[in-house]
């Protein structure tokens, strides 16, 4: 064994130990000393079960928001019928297919034309009839894929300008498989206002860029003010259009030297509104406003008549994007229904915390003394090796900013128990290669070979249904699977490589005489 | 030769032990002690503190029909249980709400279903929870629409009349999961349990051969009825986290299977010749100590859980307790013993 191998592992160990200290200082400091900037208050972040707060669970009905877009999608059909004089019978939809019949046979080449040019996403296939064939579109595959993406995207959006103005500290909404959008609001107990400001729908004003300031004009804040441009806009007060005008905004790629543009589409009562207004505000700004927040100010360049324009501007795709969504935010893309709900009383978040600290002392306590007991010198030096293992454990949740559950809490407690396995393994095979005559040297390196297999399979073993648990868990159960994860990664460095750089660092300096185990 | 014997008691300190031990090792300790610059391995201690002594000799697979038919009993009354009674769902499977409610003075089910029979909820259960009589589980289903503070304020109302005073009752917590999330769960959570236990077969069965994965998936499967079975029979809360719980009873008790197969492919090795009952036999005797210090410490730290984590925990940590045990119980009976049955003993120590 290099000597000066073992004293480099050793400063390493040293480094990562003074490390996690730091780190986690902040968690016995009184709160009144000053830290350094890297260091964070609060280096552990507690989950909603441990510090009090709501947990809600929206389901957006994504097929309801694709029936939705095709029967605007309907409507567009009809105009462009009318515009184009081709005769058809009613357009019916069921579901996600619309039903239609020409009047003349001899029109079909020009709708197969139109629906060709016009509507590309939509797929169309002929049913024969008594009558004339019934023609039936629905969106293509992609395309509904693609509408089901944007309902939650628009959602999760319209949900996230609810929950800023709600000023809960640090809430968390995020997107949670196909269709589901988790919100956690941290102290918060009773949700009732948080449930109506989500559940109810957003105000989108139209408003005009004010030319002098006077009493009918007012101060909005700029939603995203762009650095160096104007914090806030001076707008006149009189809404000239709401957010019921419009039927939808839709990102159009545009040309390569235009970049991306927004279309806007307004519904029949809103196209007579907007062409009012563009055509008596010609060259002036119209403020897109939302929730009291202004998103945009375009200028009118002309008066627009037929329900559409397009608002153009040096956007990238993002941001073409984003003002699709507060466009469409007048309402939410799709029905949402609150799956689930959980509120947590602070007191029960603290008493968890409480009893948690005492399980994890009480059992760690059992855990050393049968080690010290069983295995002597070997024990106490495993025992070693778990304090650091907790140590780890927590630095690593912390600067990955992992969240800390009650489960997660469990999980912690649960490698106590499992962590010293490692060395019972080691020990024992020690222990019998001792008892084959070995001298303690030759023992220690076959007992930590030939463990080794074992604990490696172990340890896999249970970091297999770990990542499974995560993979399905929710909450505070991926809390469990995170702690039981790390715990299997830090085991596995203390108790296995820690406490044989301790017997390495022995054999260098010619101490180890005999192993006590 | 040994002195050592079973004596029948847990630790035991040894005296006189001498330096070689095992008939077989004997003349390679010689080999090594006479040898080499190394200190003299007579400065080592070689009295340990022994949960099993090395000389234990017991014929577990000898009688393999009688626990596989035994375990197999058990299995079937577990799925009889559980198809029959059926698991306590929590709210996270069952849907519905769950309230959780402390009163500062000690109280009956009876007296707090009393208390909140004016309101008209539906299917209301109530559950002393932490068996002091001071918390409560409140179950309950809510119609589609209904507003869950509304909800709470009216029970606070009624509650309010008996428990008097600042600090009379209060809400802990209220969970309220749709019926459709929670059927989905439960499917869900099945299935991962299921696909957790093929995984670990698989891992086994790359790791060492077919008949040891087969072993391991039989005895997991094993342990996971045993373990649904207790909870059936406790009717203790069967939510997400106990979930977790019997997905860890999966990765955890798969542990001493481990154990014993690496000391049968170790033993085989050795000793090609012997028979596979003997060396299964021998082996499990050689690792008995280490398989049940593992799950020793490990029901330490859980007996702690389930004594002092309080009572959200508690599910969780009788899980574990059940699982474990039977895991490793299963490892020696059950998973070696279908080694055993199933293999070809020739490809075992290849």
């Amino acid at each position: 064994m290099n000597p000066g191998n073992v004293v480099y592992r050793l400063a390493a160990l040293a480094v990562l130990i003074v490390a996690s200290l730091v780190y986690l200082s902040p968690l016995v400091l009184p709160a009144d000393v000053p830290l350094p900037k890297f260091l964070q208050r609060e280096p552990l972040h507690l989950g909603l079960d441990l510090r009090g707060g709501t947990h809600l669970l929206f389901t957006v009905d994504v097929e309801k928001a694709v029936e939705n877009n095709l029967a605007r999608t309907a409507d567009e059909l009809r105009r462009e019928l009318k515009d184009q004089k081709i005769q058809t019978g009613d357009i019916t939809q069921e579901g996600k297919t619309l039903s239609l019949s020409l009047s003349s046979p001899d029109q079909r080449a020009a709708f197969d034309e139109l629906v060709k040019n016009r509507f590309p996403n939509l797929v169309m296939s002929v049913q024969a009839s008594d009558g004339p064939p019934v023609i039936q579109l629905s969106p293509s595959p992609r395309e509904q894929e693609q509408m089901r993406r944007f309902a939650i995207d628009q959602s999760l959006e319209t949900i996230r300008n609810r929950i800023d103005q709600f000023g809960v500290s640090e809430p968390s909404i995020q997107r949670q498989g196909d269709q589901d959008i988790v919100v956690q609001l941290p102290g918060v107990q009773d949700p009732q206002r948080a449930k109506e400001l989500i559940g109810k729908t957003a105000v989108l004003e139209f408003k005009l860029v004010a030319q002098k300031l006077g009493p009918g004009t007012e101060k909005l804040q700029a939603a995203n003010p762009l650095p160096g441009a104007a914090k806030d806009y001076d707008l006149e007060k009189k809404v000239l259009m709401t957010g019921s005008a419009v039927a939808d905004a839709r990102v159009r790629p545009g040309t390569q030297l235009e970049g991306p543009y927004v279309e806007l589409i307004l519904s029949d009562r809103g196209a007579r509104e907007f062409e009012a207004i563009t055509a008596e505000n010609v060259t002036r700004n119209l403020a897109i406003v939302l929730d009291g927040k202004v998103f945009s100010a375009p200028v009118i360049r002309e008066k627009i008549a037929g329900g559409r324009a397009s608002i153009t501007g040096s956007f990238d795709i993002k941001e073409a994007r984003d003002l699709a969504i507060v466009l469409r935010a007048g309402a939410l893309p799709a029905p949402i229904k609150i799956a689930e709900e959980r509120t947590v009383g602070p007191s029960l978040g603290r008493d968890s915390i409480r009893q948690g600290v005492v399980s994890l002392l009480v059992g760690g306590a059992l855990v050393v003394l049968f080690m010290v007991y069983y295995y002597r010198g070997a024990g106490l030096l495993a025992d070693g090796a778990l304090v650091l293992n907790v140590l780890f454990m927590m630095a690593i949740l912390a600067a990955f900013g992992a969240t800390l559950t009650l489960p997660g809490i469990a999980g912690i407690v649960l490698t106590l128990g499992m962590a010293v396995d490692a060395n019972v393994l080691i020990n024992e095979r020690i222990r019998e290669e001792l008892r084959a005559g070995k001298t303690p040297r030759a023992a220690l390196e076959a007992g930590y070979d030939r463990a080794w297999a074992a604990i490696r399979d172990s340890n896999i073993t249970t970091l297999i249904s770990g990542l499974i648990l995560f993979q399905f868990g929710s909450g505070p159960v991926k809390g469990f699977a995170v702690t039981l994860c790390i715990g299997l990664v830090t085991t596995v460095f203390t108790a296995v490589f820690v406490t044989r750089m301790y017997y390495d660092w022995k054999l260098s300096r010619r101490q180890l005489l005999s192993v006590s185990v | 030769m040994a002195v050592v014997r079973v004596s029948g008691g847990c630790y035991r300190e040894q005296t006189g032990y001498s330096m070689a031990e095992p008939q077989t090792k004997t003349s390679t300790a010689r080999k090594t002690a006479g040898k080499g610059p190394e200190p003299q391995a007579a400065a080592q201690n070689l009295h340990f503190r022994e949960l099993v002594p090395p000389t234990m000799n017991i014929d577990f697979v000898g009688k393999r029909y009688a626990f596989i038919i035994g375990s197999s009993i058990l299995n079937v009354l577990a799925i009889v249980l559980f198809v029959t009674i059926g698991l306590n769902y929590g709210v996270d499977f069952r849907g519905g709400t769950d309230m959780r409610v402390r009163f500062a003075d000690p109280t009956t089910a009876s007296a707090v279903r009393d208390e909140l029979s004016g309101l008209s909820l539906r299917d209301l259960a109530v559950q002393d929870f932490g068996s002091t009589g001071k918390e409560f589980l409140l179950r309950f289903e809510i119609d589609e629409g209904e507003q869950m503070s509304s909800i709470t304020q009216t029970i606070s109302g009624a509650l309010a009349k008996t428990h008097t005073g600042d600090k009379g009752f209060e809400i802990l917590s209220t969970e309220s999961v749709g019926p459709k999330v929670g059927a989905q769960l439960r499917q869900q959570g099945l299935m991962a349990v299921a696909f957790a236990t093929i995984c670990m077969g698989i891992y086994i069965a790359l790791r060492f051969q077919w008949s040891f994965g087969i072993g391991a998936v039989v005895a997991l499967a094993h342990d996971v009825l045993i373990t649904i079975g207790a909870l059936v029979l406790t009717r203790l809360a069967f939510d997400l986290t106990t979930l977790a719980a019997l997905l860890t009873v999966v990765g955890f008790s798969v542990h001493d299977t481990i154990i014993v197969s690496d000391r049968i492919r170790e033993t085989l090795r050795r000793n090609p010749k012997m028979d596979l009952a003997d060396a299964i036999n021998r082996s499990i005797n050689e690792t008995l100590s280490r398989t049940l210090l593992t799950t020793g410490t490990v029901l330490l730290v859980l007996v702690a859980m389930a004594l002092f984590a309080g009572s959200t925990l508690r599910p969780f940590a009788v899980t574990l307790i059940v699982g474990f045990i039977t895991g490793t119980y299963s490892s020696i009976y059950i998973a070696a013993p279908i080694v055993l049955l199933w293999t070809d003993r020739s490809k075992v120590a290849a």
